[in-house]
């Protein structure tokens, strides 16, 4: 389980509502690439799968998923650039 | 007893050593994928693990052969099919009527066009990249798309049918590569 930490803001926003796998991951990939390191990117997502597949992308990138919420169907994610 | 157990010890260390730096990560991690199917169902597979593989910071090259060529395949590539003949995971094409097409009513001409009309009404619903974004997508991020140079002799392609981006390889280049790999698959 990924450990929660507070979140202060976010310096970007990707929204991957109503997409399916790999969109949400690639999204977030796109958008990060764009930020400086310890920018935090925000990812909103319905995918189920994508609770399994943000920490496991964030592992093999380096980059640390902060925190990630659930609520009504929409997932949200808070991922810091290494 | 003593000098034999320091020894030991002392190989022990040396073998860890060793053994760590035989395994030690170098580089980035490398998924080599062939894709040997060419409809349209077969098509997304190799592409979504590729580019998932990229946005991960892995390499990735995909090598397309035999009927997966054709989604290198310039003339080819926007109108691949899905057939609902001997495919019973075909879904029912009505919403909420579980009536799936009987294979005799799907060899009908043209049901073809209408299997892969809705699969294509189904992908993009999902807001799933059609194949054209998919490849594009795939060479922007730096997939390696190559095209079976046999399969190019088999099925007489030419260098100018395919995609600009394609590179053109044989089995040895890609098995060279592959063996490189950190994750290999064959769809």
């Amino acid at each position: 389980m990924v450990k929660q930490t507070e979140v202060t803001g976010h310096d970007a926003v990707v929204d991957a509502r109503n997409t399916f796998c790999p969109m949400p991951v690639i999204q977030a990939f796109q958008a990060i690439k764009t930020l400086s390191a310890g920018k935090v990117l925000k990812v909103l997502a319905t995918d189920p799968g994508s609770k399994a597949d943000f920490p496991a992308w964030a592992e093999s990138t380096g980059n640390h998923l902060l925190r990630h919420e659930e609520k009504d169907g929409t997932f949200t994610y808070w991922i810091q650039k290494a | 007893m003593v000098e034999t157990l320091e020894k030991l010890s002392i190989d022990l260390e040396e073998f860890n050593r060793l053994h760590a730096e035989a395994h030690k990560e170098t580089g980035p991690k490398r998924l080599a994928i062939v894709a040997s199917k060419g409809s349209l169902d077969m098509v997304y597979p190799p592409l979504i693990l590729a580019t998932t593989a990229v946005s991960m910071g892995w390499e990735c090259g995909v090598f397309f052969t035999f009927y997966g060529l054709d989604a290198l395949n310039k003339k080819k590539f926007k109108n691949l099919k899905v057939s609902p003949v001997g495919n019973p995971a075909m879904p029912a094409p009505l919403e909420g009527i579980p009536v799936q097409v009987p294979n005799i009513i799907g060899a009908i001409p043209g049901m073809t066009s209408l299997a892969t009309i809705f699969m294509k009404s189904w992908m993009n619903k999902a807001s799933l990249p059609s194949v054209e974004q998919f490849l594009n997508m795939s060479n922007e991020m730096g997939v390696k798309l190559i095209a079976c140079s046999t399969t190019m002799g088999v099925m007489k392609v030419k260098k100018e049918d395919l995609l600009p981006f394609a590179e053109i390889q044989g089995a040895a280049a890609f098995l060279h590569f592959a063996s490189k790999a950190t994750v290999t698959l064959f769809i």
